[in-house]
């Protein structure tokens, strides 16, 4: 059996209003170098100044991330030539991260899972090139330096991921930290969140030969493209051949990696220190009070709800990787009570709305009071669960509030007991066949007269009763 | 008396008296340059619209005030002016037109001073001889067979030829003490730190001051007031509090101790600036301070550790010259091709020399033997004055090795860089430092005397300055 071992790297846009060296808007999608200034685009004579809030979200993030901070951190220059690039060097840090030595404990399908991180460190981001067709070819190119000077954390993680399901649930487990934080939007598809995998497999406890794959746009190219290396890699070493140590393009379109030119590869950054900048100190005063402002994070909420509502792990997971929903949550469960079938409704009902019309928790209408008002519906037995599923839904779409709905539609159970037998009864003397299946031993078939009970009453009875009666009637007959 | 012989001081509280117009003062500076400068060739660009312009609202304002109102400023050309070019001496910037102001240059906006014009360097501030221009030398005023010094050679020979009343250089190892020297006038490096560097084309990031040309020690002084302090746009200026480095002008010096280095002996020293440097000496003893021998063991270290140090900083600092953005465009199959032509096109050889050397001395696994190790010398050497600073107030050494040389006679590049073996050390310490004009070598050149003062200890160094100065 071969051992896939996974490390990343991953790159996290900074949600700073300002560039991490000077003043300029950091806005997404604006037109093409309206956000620059002599400092971004590398005029002659500028000097670079650190954004307070760019090492104020980066220590955040490294906190969250269980890292230390290190007292004295420093940045360095990393030099090479390109288009997109103004001054023909990034700033960044290198020696001394602002952050290391961290942790994050991923609790998915999987069981629980400890990834050590090996750093984070802050820096700018060049800007974008584009070009007329393929690179190699195109006859121009267009550089955009709105982004040139975006704030990011690079967050390196030690080949702790044994499995592409767990480069996935660190990923999204890592973008719900973010958004908790507001350090970053952490969405994938718009930039703000990149991520660089390494990979190798090994039949024993020896490291086998690294490849980095680049490009990875979503969460699920992560996956796919790691799920096809590994496979590669396994296949290459069946053969009895050796896994060359490069850095492979994912390809979108047909779900392969490839090989990048070695070229690029042969880099000498050059590194050395910024004279620019002088040595960033943090004072454990400043730590001790970003730890304050950390939130319950979700993979610790996850936990509670899990603890102190015993709602289901599935559902605790959902609820609390979304902070929004997570809110929203314990809002109506300290209003309404109920965990659990409020945790059912939400799931079943409100998020599949939300999905449907592409909206958010808090652009929905159906906030705690009309939950509450549903629940005491069923709590008083005017509805079942069953028809408390249909008022939700419709409340969602139209803003009535349920006792409207049931009002408005009839939808009151039916409790009169004689009514419900006398649908019972039907049911039994309409279906000859099921009766004698049931009769003979065969049990499931009950399934069937609930069925044809409740849609004989419209969904509208009372399931306890229901089950009392024909449970009744069914044993009349088989004694 | 002459308008040229006026000091700052003078001039300002003249023009704003209105005993002076701002447009006389103007107007006799362009006609001195119109006069003098097609043969000293100290200036790249004279904005004479631009001046007289600035001039004739200065002379309108109702509220005159201002440290150097209606004071003509020369700028080296490697700091931006907005409106005007900005070249650094580099044929990859010709036709560079700076679109904001350095810090410094507001400052002496605001403080009604006049921006005249734009001055002659060495290629990227690389050079102690303005010989490495990309446009043209500039000439010594004193003797214009000779060369100026560099590299702030334009604003040094613009100042001492009378057609600026002051001059910004940018002193990455001597840059402004050596051409003042040279020129026989005032060159002043303040403490790195003291004065903001945004807007000053970066050669040695570390290493760059900006520093003002002048006449005398007290134009010096009214200068570092106007371009001294903290700027937010400079995250190594010093947060320190203001001060008026006129008020130790003209305090006796009685009972101050003045180191003199021992390892002078080591090094090969002109007989008249050993001459001139002995007569200071003994003023210096006769105004009653005290002559105290110091020992910088590490001095003989400085030349090949800023050789690793600027140059490696000056190989990033200059990559951003690629004809991609602005400058020199070259051509090429591929983006490759494209920096190489225009890098190549761009650049003269003493610039592409120091890029190769940085660019060497950062590589992998030279990193550590170079770069680092430069490093680390450099902080022996920080540690040597220090040691020195805990015996005496100020060190006093000369300025250059030599008066004045030839143009074209330092033939290889090391000849040229021993140039500034006094002035380098006290570059790589961060020391503020100044170049006085005392006694003369057997062609009418001045000899410069340097004297160094602590770490933005700058009243202490203006203060012996002026006391050698006017003894």
């Amino acid at each position: 059996m071969y051992k896939p071992t996974i490390g990343l790297e991953i790159h996290v846009q900074l949600s700073t209003k300002s560039k991490i060296f000077c003043g300029c808007s950091t806005e997404f999608a604006q037109e093409p170098n309206t956000q620059v200034c002599p400092v971004c685009i590398g005029l002659p004579g500028v000097l670079p100044v650190l954004n307070e809030k760019v090492v104020e979200y980066g220590t955040k993030l490294a906190v969250a991330l269980n890292m230390t901070i290190n007292k004295y951190s420093n940045f360095y220059r990393k030099n090479y030539f390109y288009p997109d690039l103004p001054k023909g060097y990034q700033i960044t840090q290198y020696s001394i991260p602002l952050g290391s030595e961290g942790f994050l404990e991923i609790h998915g399908n999987i069981g629980n899972q400890k990834v050590r991180i090996l750093r984070g460190h802050i820096e700018e981001d060049s800007g974008k090139s584009m070009h007329s067709g393929d690179i190699t070819e195109s006859e121009f190119s267009f550089i955009d330096f709105n982004r040139s000077g975006i704030p990011l954390m690079e967050i390196v993680t030690y080949p702790d991921m044994e499995t592409p399901d767990q480069a996935y649930e660190f990923l999204v487990l890592l973008r719900s930290i973010v958004r908790y934080l507001g350090v970053s939007s952490g969405d994938m598809e718009k930039g703000a969140m990149r991520c660089d995998v390494n990979v190798s497999v090994s039949k024993d406890n020896t490291m086998g030969t690294k490849v980095e794959i680049k490009n990875l746009n979503s969460f699920k190219s992560v996956k796919k493209a790691l799920e096809y290396e590994i496979a590669r890699q396994i296949e290459v070493l069946e053969k009895g051949e050796r896994i060359v140590q490069e850095t492979r393009h994912f390809d979108e379109h047909d779900g392969t990696t490839k090989p990048m030119r070695t070229k690029e590869e042969l880099n000498d950054y050059r590194y050395f220190p910024e004279p620019d900048i002088p040595p960033l100190s943090i004072s454990d005063e400043y730590v001790a009070s970003i730890k304050r402002e950390i939130p319950e994070l979700p993979h610790k909420k996850e936990e509670r709800l899990i603890s102190e509502f015993g709602i289901s792990k599935d559902y605790s997971r959902s609820i609390s990787y979304s902070q929004k929903l997570a809110e929203y949550f314990e809002d109506v469960v300290s209003f309404a009570g109920h965990p659990k079938e409020v945790s059912n409704f939400l799931m079943v009902n409100v998020v599949a709305f939300m999905n449907d019309k592409g909206v958010e928790i808090d652009e929905v209408n159906f906030d705690k009071h009309k939950f509450k008002e549903l629940l005491d519906l069923i709590d008083q037995k005017v509805i079942s669960g069953n028809i408390a599923k249909e008022v939700i839904d419709e409340s969602l779409v139209s803003g009535k509030s349920p006792k409207q709905i049931v009002e408005e539609k009839g939808l009151t159970q039916i409790t009169d007991e004689d009514a419900i037998k006398n649908a019972v009864l039907e049911a039994i003397n309409e279906n000859p066949t099921p009766l004698n299946q049931y009769l003979g031993g065969k049990k499931q078939v009950y399934g069937f007269f609930v069925g044809v009970v409740m849609k004989k009453t419209k969904n509208k009875a009372n399931p306890d009763l229901l089950n009392k009666i024909l449970m009744e009637e069914l044993n009349k007959l088989s004694s | 008396m002459e308008i040229g012989d006026l000091t700052i001081k003078d001039i300002a509280s003249r023009v704003k008296r209105n005993e002076i117009s701002a447009n006389e003062v103007a107007k006799f500076y362009i006609e001195q340059i119109h006069m003098k400068d097609p043969l000293i060739n100290a200036f790249l660009y004279v904005d004479e619209d631009g001046v007289i312009k600035r001039a004739k609202e200065l002379d309108n304002l109702k509220n005159k005030k201002g440290l150097l109102f209606g004071v003509p400023i020369a700028i080296k050309d490697n700091m931006n002016v907005k409106g005007l070019q900005a070249t650094a001496g580099s044929k990859i910037l010709r036709g560079y037109i700076a679109p904001y102001d350095a810090t410094v240059v507001q400052k002496i906006k605001d403080e009604g001073g006049i921006i005249i014009g734009k001055t002659n360097l060495d290629e990227f501030a690389m050079g102690s001889s303005t010989e490495n221009s990309a446009f043209f030398p500039t000439r010594n005023p004193l003797n214009v067979e000779y060369v100026p010094g560099g590299s702030s050679g334009g604003s040094a020979s613009a100042v001492s030829a009378g057609l600026s009343k002051a001059g910004l250089g940018s002193d990455t190892g001597g840059s402004v003490r050596q051409p003042a020297a040279f020129c026989g006038v005032v060159g002043m490096k303040p403490t790195y730190g003291r004065v903001s560097r945004y807007g000053l084309i970066a050669f040695g990031s570390s290493l760059d001051v900006i520093g003002p040309l002048t006449k005398t020690v007290e134009d010096s002084a009214v200068m570092l007031n106007v371009i001294a302090g903290f700027d937010a746009k400079d995250e190594t200026t010093a947060k320190v509090e203001k001060e008026d480095f006129t008020d130790s002008l003209g305090k006796e010096i009685r009972g101050l101790k003045v180191g003199v280095i021992k390892e002078i002996a080591d090094f090969n020293v002109q007989s008249e600036i050993m001459q001139s440097l002995k007569v200071s000496y003994s003023k210096l003893e006769q105004l009653g301070a005290e002559i105290i021998e110091v020992s910088l063991p590490h001095l003989k270290y400085a030349l090949p550790t800023y050789y690793i140090v600027a140059p490696s900083e000056a190989s990033a600092n200059l990559a951003r010259f690629d004809g991609v953005r602005y400058g020199l465009e070259g051509e090429g199959e591929n983006i490759k091709e494209f920096y190489e032509d225009s890098r190549t096109k761009g650049f003269g050889s003493e610039v592409k020399r120091r890029i190769l050397i940085g660019t060497f001395a950062l590589s992998a696994g030279y990193y550590d033997a170079y770069y680092v190790k430069a490093a680390k010398v450099r902080r022996a050497i920080e540690g040597d004055f220090e040691s020195a600073f805990s015996k005496v107030s100020s060190i006093i050494l000369p300025t250059t090795p030599t008066t004045p040389f030839k143009f074209g006679e330092k033939k290889s590049p090391l000849d040229m860089y021993m140039s500034d073996i006094f002035t380098i050390p006290v570059s790589l310490a961060g020391l503020p430092a100044i170049s006085v004009p005392i006694g003369k070598d057997n062609k009418g050149f001045r000899v410069g005397i340097q004297l160094i003062a602590k770490w933005f200890d700058e009243a202490t160094l203006l203060r012996v300055a002026y006391a050698l100065e006017n003894y």
